[in-house]
């Protein structure tokens, strides 16, 4: 069916009905947490018992705020952390990666650019246990051998950063590759011939172009790192980021808090889509002289 | 230095962080892995080579329908995600219409941009006994007292769908979109009905979305943790959670090893399968960009 064609209006009608369940659908959790953080009540359901604003800034038992909570403010710096580590990892590899892959011809190409793909079809899960298995072969190999405790080796944020960094490396090696993809290659030779050297060019033409890219895969780095869960559930330490924080919160049962942190990470987000969406026009203004 | 000799040094400049990273943090840890899932400890600091650890898990009824169950339900969920994502992905790309085709595209992408965790909270307050849908059967008089809908199979149906949503509408719009418009027509001019258009125009030309999405959601699915543990009660156990068990709670490696390694590959082999029958490669589903 196409609106070209003629349609009952029946079908048309169900078939927006249909739409608008669905938006329902996808809404409805969100929106429910998000009221929630709202209820002055010792558990996130109902009934509703009126409007407070405890659940961020009471700062006593047994109606804790999440600014006063210090779990819940060390997992949002933990996150703030890995996020901000994982990013900066993800596009410095992802950007050299990217030039490799669009720029050069080598032997074992194909197998690379495989190997580069897989983190992005291996489990989170299973991500996350080789990498634990394999730092605890070489800490305690190091510790065998030389009597040396190697503390970043161990269950902690080094880990998580680096478990985190082996598949979103791979989605900024991905975003970026595309738009360098797109690259007109006669502005760098005219930059060269104009006497520019390799270095300069590429710091003064084509990182400016791939501004964009690298901006979008910054936030979606920044999001996917502080959203992770599986991969960072088997590297977690003594230090758990937001995510593992609210888990643990969520199965004890917990108070609206978590409800005020939810609608906290929502508004997080929402500030980030602003800041790709304002990336994106910036290369549409970039388009048009 | 010769511009040859420059470019090949850039050349190895660039390999190295995708050695060091596709090396040290996905290859090597994965062989890791795979060693340690065929050493058996026979005495306290003394182990063999044996694949006793496959044999407990073969021989092992739990373990083994566990792991059937997460296939199955993985699979369940994916053909649910596209029978329910399809007719969401055609709206948007043929039957919307200027502003609205992209507010409806943008909120279909809205609620990835909320943790996963936060989405899960979301059905929790929703399906719980005291939650909202069953206060609002209860206040319908459709019921009477409290009902759970929360711990069952259903629910995690429900949350798998919801979470792996985007990745089938995405790519979905994305291919569905390319279609012209005039072969549809073209298709009902010759005396198609709706039907058979579907079946023998827009599927067909759909089908890199369908198998893209798929894959992704089967793979996330399968590899979830968060939403079966939360959502589900005691009988819908997640193959995940035995690998957590293993590695967190139990400390027996070798066979939290040996249930990674047989996670990869069953998730390997059907995505393989996936591929082969539908004639696609994995560089071009999923390194598209």
């Amino acid at each position: 069916m196409l609106p070209s064609l003629p349609q009952s209006r029946f079908v048309l009608w169900s078939y927006r009905a249909y739409i608008s369940l669905f938006l329902v659908y996808l809404a409805a959790p969100l929106l429910v947490t998000a009221v929630f953080a709202f209820n002055d009540a010792l558990y996130p359901a109902l009934p509703w018992k009126g409007f407070t604003l405890a659940w961020f800034f009471n700062d006593t038992e047994p109606k804790l705020g999440l600014f006063h909570d210090p779990n819940l403010m060390r997992g949002i710096a933990n996150s703030a952390i890995v996020a901000c580590c994982t990013t900066a990892l993800s596009l410095i590899v992802g950007t050299t990666t990217a030039f490799l892959f669009e720029r050069y011809e080598f032997r074992f190409k194909e197998f690379f650019y495989m190997l580069m793909l897989a983190p992005l079809v291996i489990p989170g899960v299973i991500l996350g246990i080789s990498i634990l298995v394999f730092s605890s072969s070489i800490a305690n190999g190091v510790e065998d051998r030389f009597g040396i405790e190697l503390e970043a080796l161990r269950p902690g944020l080094v880990l998580v950063v680096l478990g985190q960094f082996s598949f979103i490396a791979t989605i900024a090696t991905l975003v970026i590759s595309a738009r360098l993809r797109k690259f007109d290659r006669s502005l760098e030779e005219a930059a060269l011939n104009l006497g520019g050297s390799p270095l300069e060019v590429i710091r003064t033409i084509t990182l400016p172009y791939l501004r964009p890219a690298l901006i979008g895969s910054a936030v979606v780095a920044l999001l996917i790192s502080f959203e992770n869960f599986n991969t960072t559930l088997m590297l977690v330490g003594s230090d758990p980021p937001l995510t593992i924080t609210m888990y643990d919160r969520m199965r004890e049962g917990s108070t609206p808090v978590i409800n005020a942190v939810s609608l906290f990470l929502m508004i997080g987000s929402g500030l980030l889509g602003l800041i790709s969406v304002m990336a994106q026009r910036d290369r549409t203004a970039e388009k048009s002289p | 230095m010769t511009a040859r000799d420059r470019r090949k040094l850039t050349f190895f400049l660039l390999l190295t962080p995708l050695l060091l990273w596709v090396g040290l943090l996905v290859v090597i840890p994965h062989i890791d892995l795979f060693l340690l899932s065929i050493r058996e400890k026979i005495a306290p600091r003394h182990y063999v080579t044996s694949l006793a650890n496959y044999a407990d898990f073969f021989g092992e009824p739990v373990y083994v329908m566990t792991l059937v169950r997460t296939v199955v339900m993985s699979l369940l969920a994916t053909a649910i995600t596209l029978l329910v994502g399809f007719p969401v992905a055609y709206y948007i790309a043929k039957i919307a219409q200027g502003r609205a085709r992209i507010a409806l595209f943008m909120t279909c992408l809205l609620p990835f941009w909320v943790s996963e965790i936060v989405r899960v909270f979301g059905w929790m307050i929703l399906l719980r006994e005291t939650g909202v849908l069953s206060n609002f059967l209860q206040w319908a008089g459709l019921v009477q007292g409290p009902v759970e809908f929360l711990y069952n199979d259903a629910a995690v149906m429900l949350g798998l769908v919801y979470t792996s949503m985007l990745f089938v509408v995405v790519p979905l719009v994305s291919t569905i979109d390319s279609l012209d418009n005039a072969i549809v027509e073209a298709g009902y001019d010759l005396g198609g009905n709706g039907f058979v258009v579907l079946k023998e125009i827009v599927i067909p030309h759909a089908m890199p979305g369908i198998v893209a999405g798929s894959i992704v959601v089967f793979m996330l699915s399968l590899g979830n943790y968060l939403t079966p543990t939360l959502l589900g009660g005691k009988s819908s156990l997640w193959f995940t959670s035995h690998i957590y068990s293993q590695f967190i709670t139990r400390f027996n490696w070798e066979l939290g090893s040996a249930f990674g390694f047989v996670l990869l590959v069953a998730s390997s082999a059907i995505v393989w399968l996936a591929l082969r029958l539908s004639g696609q490669s994995l560089s071009t589903t999923i390194g598209r960009g």
